[in-house]
Formats: C-alpha cells, sequence, structure tokens
C-alpha cells in the first residue's frame, strides 16, 4: 500500500520526501535584499529633502545600470537571470546613495556597471565576491573621476556656517566644527544618502531589529572610534574632532550599518566581527588623521573586506563542551 | 521568575494551539499491528512466537538481546500473521512480528505483580523497567533501564525529566503534565530512587504556564525535587542544551551526561515508569500527538504500539487537500514518510501532516556568508563551513572542525535565508568522517 491510496478525496496525492528540518524560517536571499532596500527608504527621503527631488535620477540610473550589467552578465554566462532577487538593485542604490549630489548621470552608471561587473560577477556573482560591490563601484569613479567626487553641493537648507565644504573636510582644513545637531539631521554637505545620522539610523536600527544586521558589527566599529579616535581626542583636543563628532560626520554611520554588514563581505563568526569592526575604526582613524583624505570609510571597509577569509579562518568558536578552541 | 537557557537556537513558530487544549483519547484496536523488532538503539529484540500463535495484550512476543536492548509486548488480543520484513517510519525495512487482532477478547490481558514504592529497590525498579521494554520517549528510544545502571565511577547527583518539548506541534508531554502530574512525579521519585540521587528537577518551557503552575504547586512538599522554567527556544529539549540551562555545565563531544553527574529522562518515559512499576503494566502503548494544518481533526492519542500511520490518519479524519508531507515525529527531526503502511514504535511521538504553507520550501541560492547558522548553532560549530568541507570531499578538515559533534537538530537549516539543506550535507559529510575513522581504527 502507498500514500496514494490515503482517503479517498486525494487520490493521487504524492508526498514531499525532503529530510529535517520539515520548517524553516521563511527568509529569502530575494526577502533580505528587499528589506535591506526598503531600509533605505529614509535615506533616500533624506537625499531628496536636503538636495532636491532631481537626486533621484542618479538612484534611478545607478538601480537601472546595475540591474542591467547583472542580467547582461548571467545571460552571457548562460546562468540564471535573478533580476527579481532585489541584490543588484541594491548594490546600484548604495553606490547612489554615496555619491555628492548633482554627480553626473553617465559616471553613475560606469560606476553601476563597474560595480556589478568587476566587483560582483567576475567573482561568480552573489555569495562569492570578496569586496562589497557597491564600494568597488564608488572606489573605481573615485579614481576616475576625482575632481567631480569631491565637488559637493549646499544642501537647500543649509545653516550658515557650513559652506559646500563637508563637515570632515572643513574640519581637517580649517579646524572648523559642525554642530552635531546638524549632523544628525543632515543638513550638510555630503554624499546623497549619508548626510543624516537620524535616517541611517532608522533604516539601520530597523535591520537589526529584524536580524538582518549583525548588532556586533556596527558596535564594534563604534566602540572603536571610541578607542582610537577618543585617545587622540584626549591627547589633544584642539588637532582631533571628539568620537561624537567621528561617529556622526561623513560616511561612518552609513558605513557601519549598510556597507561593512553586507553579508557576503563580512566575517561569519562573533568574534571575527568584533575584529573587523574595530580594524574598520582604526583604519578609518588613521586615514581621516593622517592621510591625505577627509574621508576613509570606504577604502577602510574595502580594507578589511580583504582579510574576511582570514579572520574567519582564526576565529572558529570554542565548540560547546570543548575546553580549547578549534585551531584551523 | 526569570527562565534559564543555553547560547544559540531559534524560535519556530509554535503550533501548539491545534491540539494543546485537546485531552488523550483512546485509539482503538487495529485491525492489524507491526512490531519491529527494533524500536530502540542497540541489538534488535529475539521473537519468542511463531506464526499461528495466539497472543494477548501485554504478552511477551520478543525478548532482549543483550545488555542494550529491549523486549516487545503484543498491543492487541490476536494471532501472530507473520515474522518478516515490514516497512518502518525510520524509512527502511525491519525484521517485524504482525498480529491480527481478534475481537470479543478485550478482557485479557497481562500484567506484572504491581510493586510498592516504599519497600521497593533500586535493583527492583530496574528490574521492572528493563521486563516492561522502556525505551527513551525522547525520540532516540534509548532502553532505559540501561540509563538507570550507570557504572560504579560514575556519580550522578542529578536526575532531570525533559518538559521542554521544543519541537512545535508536539503536546504529549504538555498532556502529560496536565493531566497525570501524579504519577509523573511517582516516575520520577522511582527514577531517583533507582539512581541513589537526592535531587530531582523538572524542566519546562515558559510557553507551558500552566503546566509549570500544576507541577510546582504539586511539588512544593516533595523533598529535592523543583520544577524550573526554561526559555521557550528550540533546541532547548536537546539533553546537551537541557543540561546546560539547569546545571550551567557542558557535555563535551562523545561523553554522556552521566559524566557531567546528570541522567535526563523524557516525561513519558517516568511516566511508562510509574506504569510498569505501580501498575504492573508492560509498554504498550504509544502517547503522541497528531496535528498540522494538514490533518483534518488534530488530536492527542494514546495508540496501540504497531498501528499503521494510515490508520491513525483515517481516524483524525483524513488529510486536506493541501497536505504535502506526512512526518513521524517533530517537524524540527522527524522523518518524512513514503509509506502509510508503517507502524507507530514505541517512542513515536507526533504524526504531522503538513500543508505547502507550513513547509515553506524556496528556492536554494549560493550561501551569503551571513552566519546566522554560526550564530544559531547551539552546539557553537560552523555549519557552512561544515557544508563546504563535505562539498569539497575535505573530510579531514571537516572532521577537525568537529562535523561529528553535530546533532542535526536542524537549527541552521531553519535560519538559512539561502535555504542551504544544511543538515543534508552535514550528515553526508558525518558518515564519510564515520567510515574514514573506522578505517583508520582497521589499520591501526
Amino acid at each position: 500500500m502507498n500514500t496514494e491510496t490515503i482517503v479517498e478525496n486525494k487520490k493521487s496525492i504524492q508526498f514531499d520526501l525532503t529530510t529535517s528540518p520539515h520548517l524553516h524560517s521563511q527568509w529569502s536571499t530575494a526577502k533580505v535584499m528587499w528589506f535591506v532596500n526598503l531600509a533605505l527608504v529614509p535615506c533616500i527621503a533624506s537625499a531628496l529633502i536636503f538636495f532636491g527631488v532631481q537626486q533621484i535620477l542618479i538612484m534611478l540610473v545607478a538601480v537601472l545600470f546595475a540591474v542591467g550589467t547583472e542580467a547582461t552578465v548571467q545571460a552571457i554566462r548562460k546562468k540564471k537571470v535573478t533580476l527579481l532577487d532585489g541584490s543588484a538593485a541594491l548594490t546600484g542604490l548604495l553606490l547612489s546613495l554615496t555619491l555628492p549630489p548633482n554627480f553626473s548621470l553617465s559616471a553613475t552608471a560606469i560606476g553601476s556597471v563597474v560595480a556589478i561587473g568587476l566587483g560582483k560577477q567576475i567573482f561568480g556573482g552573489i555569495g562569492y565576491n570578496i569586496f562589497n560591490p557597491a564600494l568597488v563601484g564608488r572606489a573605481f569613479l573615485q579614481a576616475a573621476f576625482p575632481v567631480q567626487i569631491t565637488t559637493w553641493t549646499k544642501p537647500n537648507y543649509a545653516v550658515d556656517s557650513v559652506t559646500s565644504a563637508t563637515p570632515l573636510a572643513a574640519f581637517k582644513f580649517d579646524k572648523l566644527l559642525t554642530e552635531t545637531y546638524s549632523l544628525a539631521l543632515g543638513n550638510v554637505g555630503g554624499s546623497l544618502g549619508e548626510t543624516s545620522a537620524i535616517a541611517v539610523l532608522i533604516g539601520g536600527i530597523f535591520l537589526i531589529a529584524i536580524g538582518i544586521v549583525n548588532w556586533r558589527i556596527p558596535a564594534s566599529m563604534i566602540v572603536g572610534i571610541f578607542l582610537f579616535g577618543g585617545s587622540l581626542w584626549l591627547i589633544n583636543p584642539q588637532q582631533y574632532p571628539s568620537p561624537v563628532f567621528q561617529i556622526f560626520a561623513g560616511s561612518f554611520l552609513f558605513g557601519a550599518m549598510f556597507m561593512a554588514t553586507d553579508w557576503v563581505t563580512s566575517p561569519i563568526t562573533a568574534k571575527g566581527m568584533w575584529i573587523y569592526g574595530l580594524g574598520i575604526s582604526l583604519i578609518l582613524i588613521l586615514i581621516r588623521t593622517f592621510g591625505g583624505l577627509p574621508e576613509g570609510v570606504m577604502y577602510s571597509i574595502l580594507f578589511m573586506n580583504a582579510f574576511v577569509p582570514i579572520i574567519n579562518r582564526y576565529t572558529h568558536p570554542r565548540i560547546f563542551g570543548e575546553l580549547k578552541e578549534v585551531k584551523k | 521568575m526569570s527562565s534559564k537557557t543555553f547560547r544559540g537556537g531559534v524560535h519556530p513558530k509554535e503550533y501548539k494551539e491545534l491540539t494543546e487544549h485537546l485531552a488523550f483519547e483512546y485509539f482503538p484496536a487495529p485491525d492489524e499491528i507491526i512490531l519491529p523488532l527494533s524500536q530502540h538503539l542497540g541489538k534488535e529484540a529475539k521473537p519468542l512466537v511463531k506464526k499461528g500463535d495466539e497472543v494477548i495484550i501485554g504478552q511477551l512476543v520478543a525478548q532482549a538481546d543483550g545488555f542494550i536492548s529491549a523486549p516487545i509486548h503484543s498491543s492487541v488480543n490476536g494471532k501472530v500473521l507473520s515474522i518478516g520484513k515490514e516497512v518502518t517510519p525510520l524509512g527502511f525495512p525491519k525484521d517485524s512480528i504482525v498480529i491480527k487482532s481478534s475481537e470479543n477478547s478485550a478482557d485479557k490481558k497481562f500484567s506484572f505483580p504491581p510493586l510498592d514504592p516504599e519497600t521497593i529497590t533500586p535493583d527492583e525498579i530496574r528490574q521492572r523497567v528493563a521486563e516492561a521494554g522502556i525505551v527513551g520517549q525522547g525520540g532516540a528510544a534509548f532502553p532505559t533501564y540501561v540509563k538507570l545502571s550507570p557504572p560504579k565511577d560514575k556519580v550522578i547527583n542529578v536526575v532531570i525529566i525533559n518538559g521542554c518539548e521544543c519541537e512545535p506541534y508536539l503536546t504529549r508531554d504538555y498532556r502529560f503534565m496536565i493531566e497525570r502530574h501524579d504519577d509523573l512525579i511517582s516516575g520520577l521519585k522511582l527514577i531517583m530512587k533507582a539512581l541513589g540521587v537526592k535531587r530531582g528537577v523538572i524542566g519546562i518551557e515558559d510557553n507551558k504556564p500552566e503546566a509549570i503552575k500544576i507541577l510546582s504547586h504539586k511539588v512544593k512538599y516533595e523533598d529535592g525535587i523543583e520544577v524550573i522554567s526554561l526559555k521557550t527556544k528550540y533546541p532547548q529539549g536537546a539533553e546537551k542544551m537541557l543540561i546546560k540551562a539547569v546545571t550551567g555545565k557542558e557535555v563535551p563531544p562523545g561523553k554522556l551526561p552521566m559524566d557531567v553527574g546528570a541522567v535526563i529522562q523524557n516525561i513519558g518515559t517516568a511516566i511508562a515508569i510509574h506504569d510498569a512499576v505501580i501498575k504492573g503494566e508492560p509498554l504498550t502503548h504509544a502517547a503522541l500527538t497528531v496535528s498540522g494544518l494538514g490533518i483534518c481533526k488534530p488530536k492527542n492519542l494514546y495508540v496501540p504500539v504497531g498501528t499503521p500511520i494510515q490508520n491513525i490518519i483515517e481516524f483524525c479524519g483524513g488529510v486536506t487537500e493541501d497536505a504535502v508531507k506526512i512526518i513521524v515525529g517533530g517537524p524540527m527531526m522527524g522523518i518524512a514518510q513514503y509509506d502509510l503502511q508503517a507502524p507507530v514504535m514505541k517512542a513515536t511521538s507526533g504524526i504531522l501532516v503538513l500543508t505547502k504553507k507550513e513547509v515553506a520550501e524556496s528556492e536554494e541560492t549560493p550561501c551569503l556568508r551571513c552566519g546566522q547558522c554560526v550564530d544559531a548553532c547551539p552546539l557553537n560549530l560552523m555549519p557552512t563551513k561544515l557544508v563546504r568541507y563535505t562539498q569539497l570531499k575535505r573530510y579531514e578538515d571537516a572532521e577537525g572542525i568537529g562535523i561529528t559533534v553535530c546533532m542535526e537538530c536542524g537549527t541552521c537549516a531553519f535560519t538559512c535565508p539561502a535555504n542551504i539543506p544544511l543538515v543534508q550535507w552535514i550528515r553526508l559529510g558525518k558518515q564519510k568522517v564515520l567510515q574514514m575513522q573506522k578505517e583508520r581504527a582497521a589499520v591501526k
């Protein structure tokens, strides 16, 4: 007798025979990606409010070219085209939010093609890339269009003290401090989606709450800023900005919530996440303090991305009941 | 009271509301029962009957073979039809005794002489547990008297009754705690007496406040027995997790609970011990939950061991239009069934009929290295890495990072957003590693 005779109203039933567990959290790659896109809505809003609705064009171009590149490469490689998983769209959107207001649309398109093509698909697509694709795209633009990408439009509702310079540049070159209130709100010069700390935090805390972002990465980065930036500040508060300024100014929070936490390019162990986050902050403080550039979030994350495989290798958790940690 | 727990784990939707309010019903004797000779861990039992023999309820039909084995008793009055390979819920056929039940003989029944709990000795308890064929009711079906006979050099200081029932859907242990709390405490006292232990703990997940309330009240005047509330989290009922939550101690890989001074018994096992010692009944019935959105009438049942799953599903009104999967056991560790002629065994705790909506299978995508499996693994393993090594056939590396420690609880695969069948891969890797270890031992 087999399952087909089980009940009269179900003559030809064929039962699934997959193995346990038979339940699932009901998360999927696509669902995760779309939720991260959703978490960026406050940042999109702040960009449109402070820099004008025309900035939506940069985002649209970035997303369209990212998705288009992904589909093209997948078609050429005869792989399944995964337009709807939201991952290429996310890369495009993230890239656009790190660009200056009124950035050239053609350069934006190039950035998206590089982000997906060289940042992601060349490694084999989703899950296989070493570096954060959006940051690869941005690093390329930084090298190719060094002037354009550091030209900051004044926000619509800027307070008097802030000119077109970003708060970090204002401090670095003129020792001008921007008020934390403005940094929190976002009416300062900077990249499209990164100026408003409040908008970034709303999205970031949402992702932590639903379990997509592991709290350890932003937490370790913030601890790192207090540790490294704070020490410098204690040594000479005139010369070095306070850790609070370091956290609220520039791309730090956006990087901590949306860039460093990219699953594929961050560590998988708890201890590893702490090392990674502290490492990013250390390099960031070094660049901001002693480097030629006022900002260094992008480079410090890309730098630590390279160390992720080795961090994972040496931070195996202690197996339950085992006295020593696994060394492999 | 704050609830104790362990690190890691997940919290799947519970679905306990389908059956938690339903009292046990007795399932009527089926036309035919199938008794596999191996319903326990260890050696299969040796049949004592042959084709054509008349048997009665409670009669010994197969005897234990060696120390780690258990005897089997008939759960119906009837006649032996055959002895041979029959399908089992474990997925592969095993030697079984098939008994055709006869009518009008319901009054015939074999039982042991009842024993007095006041004067009984530890050896008498062990002997009765052995001859009643009691096996662990938590699923692994380890012969219970072996657990009650620890080697002389092991000091046991606590008996923990596992009232977690952390698998979704299952409410059998909950119903036992509500309906048979006195028998449960009596069983626990017998276990403590057999082991010479002064401390007994009943650990219950905090999603069962009613059970915690009743049992806390009942043990108030019992010496050395306490009820501990545990956080509702899967796999809280896994032995290692339960011991960690209750005693703070970790059972090392490859070791047993008794190595850290603990013995764990399931709620159902404690009640079976009570029934065997105080009432003289051998283990002939399985208490189980029939649930899932795919079954028409979910129930908690006492079923004669050996009853085909098919009969039970019919008794519960059949399956719904959208049923896609039938599972024996819980949804996290149970086994999907391909033949509903498979019988209920002594340790069967549930039969679930799941719909597409509950199973929610989605397409597998590449690993996103999100680390959710690492975060969730209660044994602190790195499931994604174990799977990677298995896929690359790097079995020695998999062994090095602890693949054999995995208990296949399913927590990792449950969390995986890429829907990778992690447990399936790890099982494969484990098999290969165990094979490798065997070959290594053979060379030496």
